[in-house]
């Protein structure tokens, strides 16, 4: 097919670019951790929850939300549950492979700026902690601009924990408060058992007027928004990472539509308070 | 801009001519009905059509189209259509439509791929000589257009009026050997066109102002009327393919037979099909009928017209009215029906 200057010289939303994959390793039996690394002639700039689609030529794309913070310079990292065909095909790259990305993408990111000098606490269920780790760790890196911070994490088994060590670093430290369950131990945890809400009530910062960010699946949402409204967190602090379907990244396939809301564009993260008009979202 | 008059048999030298200089699509008898193809000769144009089986939006965003080609292990590149052509005959209402396909492709992030085949389009827009069995553009506004087009024509007896409304349509315009300049009664007679059109291509009557359409809606969303019209739907998304509106789309991959070269290619898609949004392990987040159904008619009628500026993304062409067997997708009696049981605000 030929192609015309004018077409040639455009900004193609399709076409992926090439980064080079670093590091990899499984985290659990499911769970793939990715680094990839890009030319600084052309840098990669994001924002914490927004996301990527990633390419496997042949196969096809899935998104996935950068887990690390922009505050790394050089690389971003990923976190790929084994689930379906790209995702498969992902868990398969070797180290040196060039990967294909479009993005990043969504509008609706952590609100790094209104978050400043707040109480911040992260509700996660299982590989929600993935994309909420990005403003984790940008806080951490940004550590006096905000206030208290705390953390609360429920896995479903012991097996599918992941991010050990940075998990224990968070624990030891005190300028975060890290609080872990998992929802069927075995003799060898010591921690606690239970789902995440049980941990809510052992949040120590005052819960209504921090910023709560939520990211977990579909399912955990209804129970902590349950816990949330005892506490009297006013649904304007709330915000949600949502998954949909997605093809395009853009705006434009119709597949992430929640009622008059894109995942795509406008999230994934959206402020509660936003949602009451749409009934689709949880 | 020029108003022209071409005589018909003026009319039919002029688009033979162009036929040998640039490639050339018009609405032709397909059997007892009509439809767009590449056309051979002036003959087979018949600007008296009622409505077309398909829309004309596939030259714009075809079924099928690649978006990038790769080598496995290498890069990818994209791939453009950027052949010209000129579309004759498209009504005021699918001109409307693809209008509003225009800004949505635009809005947010531009589309390369739909305006590489847009730009190169030269369109010849035409009013309705006859009306099809279930048009009702009068009801929705979009019976006559005022924009979007190159040229647009109108049918006044023995001529056409043709009106050029951009650069493009000046130019093609200036092909036709032998044209005259409209004079007043011309003008007169189109206009005779426009008022017949407005009041009468309208087989279903909306009981409201379109414009009553998003208000209407957010007040709608649990009606019994999405779960009774659902109940015999059968997913075959028949509905949003004959829609001139309807865009979504699935992107899948094709990898050739030597394992290394492939194509990303776009398809239709449509939010009535069963697994639009299925996600991967099972979960589906519009699975009932009746949530998809309502779906299909708040993006006519509430969230496309949000995302641009007021204007309902049904344009009243029927085409669903004549594409659905159990007769459920007729957006006016839906709207009619809500419009009984809540009232206008
Ligand atoms: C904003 C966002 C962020 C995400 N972040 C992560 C992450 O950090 N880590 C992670 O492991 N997963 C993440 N997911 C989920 C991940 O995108 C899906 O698991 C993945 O697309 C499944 O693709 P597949 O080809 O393996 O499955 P298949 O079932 O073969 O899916 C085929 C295609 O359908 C679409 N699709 C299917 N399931 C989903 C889904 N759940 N979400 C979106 N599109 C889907 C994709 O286009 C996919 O290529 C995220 C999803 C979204 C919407
Ligand atoms: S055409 Fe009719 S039966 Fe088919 S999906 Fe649409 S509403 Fe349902
Ligand atoms: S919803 Fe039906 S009548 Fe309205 S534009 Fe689409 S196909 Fe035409
Ligand atoms: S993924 Fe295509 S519109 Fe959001």
């Amino acid at each position: 097919m030929a192609i015309c200057q004018r077409c040639a010289a455009e900004k193609d939303i399709y076409l992926p670019r090439l980064v080079t994959l670093e590091k990899k390793r499984l985290m659990n039996p499911t769970e793939m951790y990715i680094r990839l690394s890009f030319d600084e002639s052309e840098p990669f700039d994001f924002i914490p929850g927004q996301f990527v689609e990633v390419s496997v030529a042949g196969i096809g794309e899935a998104p996935i939300t950068v887990s690390s913070s922009p505050t790394q310079k050089g690389y971003f990292e990923l976190v790929v549950r084994r689930i379906g065909n790209v995702t498969n095909a992902i868990h398969r790259l070797r180290i040196g492979d060039k990967v294909g990305i479009r993005g990043p993408f969504g509008q609706g990111t952590y609100p790094t700026e209104e978050a400043k000098g707040r109480n911040i606490v992260f509700i996660c269920g299982g590989i929600g902690l993935v994309p909420q780790r990005s403003f984790v760790n940008y806080i951490l890196d940004n550590r006096a601009d905000y206030g208290e911070l705390t953390v609360i994490l429920g896995t479903k088994c012991m097996a599918q924990r992941f991010f050990h060590s940075e998990l224990d670093a968070w624990s030891h430290r005190n300028d975060i408060k890290f609080m872990e369950t998992v929802d069927e131990a075995n003799d060898c945890w010591l921690g606690n058992v239970g789902v995440v809400t049980t941990l809510i009530p052992k949040i120590e910062a005052e819960l209504r007027s921090a910023l709560v960010f939520i990211c977990g699946p579909p399912i955990m949402y209804k129970f902590v928004l349950l816990a949330l409204n005892e506490a009297k967190v006013p649904h304007e602090n709330i915000f949600l990472n949502l998954e949909r379907k997605m093809k395009c990244g853009a705006g434009k396939c119709g597949h992430c539509q929640i009622n008059n809301f894109y995942v795509c564009i406008d999230g994934p993260v959206f402020r509660f308070s936003d949602l009451s008009i749409a009934p689709e979202a949880i | 801009m020029s108003i022209k008059k071409l005589k018909k048999d003026i009319f039919v030298h002029f688009i033979d001519n162009l036929i040998r200089t640039v490639k050339v699509i018009g609405v032709q008898a397909k059997g007892e009905r009509f439809d767009y193809g590449l056309l051979a000769s002036a003959k087979d144009l018949r600007l008296d059509y009622d409505v077309t089986l398909q829309p004309p939006k596939k030259y714009f965003l075809p079924p099928v189209e690649t978006l990038v080609t790769y080598e496995v292990g290498d890069g990818y590149s994209s791939q453009y259509d950027c052949e010209q052509f000129v579309l004759i005959g498209v009504h005021p209402y699918d001109m409307v439509a693809i209008n509003q396909l225009d800004e949505l492709f635009r809005q947010d992030n531009v589309d390369s791929h739909y305006f590489a085949r847009r730009d190169n389009a030269t369109i010849v827009a035409c009013d309705v000589v006859n009306p099809s069995k279930n048009v009702f553009a009068s009801s929705m506004g979009t019976a006559t257009v005022k924009n979007g087009y190159d040229v647009l024509l109108t049918d006044i007896g023995d001529s056409y009026l043709a009106e050029a409304a951009t650069e493009k349509g000046e130019n093609l315009l200036a092909k036709a050997a032998g044209a005259e300049e409209a004079n007043k009664e011309d003008l007169n007679k189109r206009q005779q066109v426009w008022d017949k059109n407005e009041a009468g291509l309208n087989k279903h009557q909306l009981q409201c102002k379109v414009t009553d359409l998003p208000r209407l809606l957010g007040r709608a969303y649990n009606h019994p009327v999405w779960e009774e019209k659902a109940k015999t739907c059968f997913n075959c998304g028949s509905c949003n393919m004959v829609c001139p509106t309807c865009y979504c789309f699935d992107i899948q991959d094709d990898v050739g037979w030597d394992f290394i070269t492939g194509k990303r290619q776009r398809a239709w898609d449509g939010c009535l099909l069963d697994g639009f949004t299925k996600v991967a392990g099972g979960h589906e987040f519009r699975k009932k009928r009746a949530d998809r159904f309502r779906h299909r008619l708040y993006r006519k009628g509430k969230y496309v017209p949000e995302k641009i500026g007021g204007q309902i993304a049904c344009v009243g062409c029927g085409r669903c009215i004549d594409a659905c067997l159990p007769d459920i997708a007729n957006p006016v009696n839906v709207y009619n029906r809500l419009v009984a049981d809540l009232g206008v605000k």
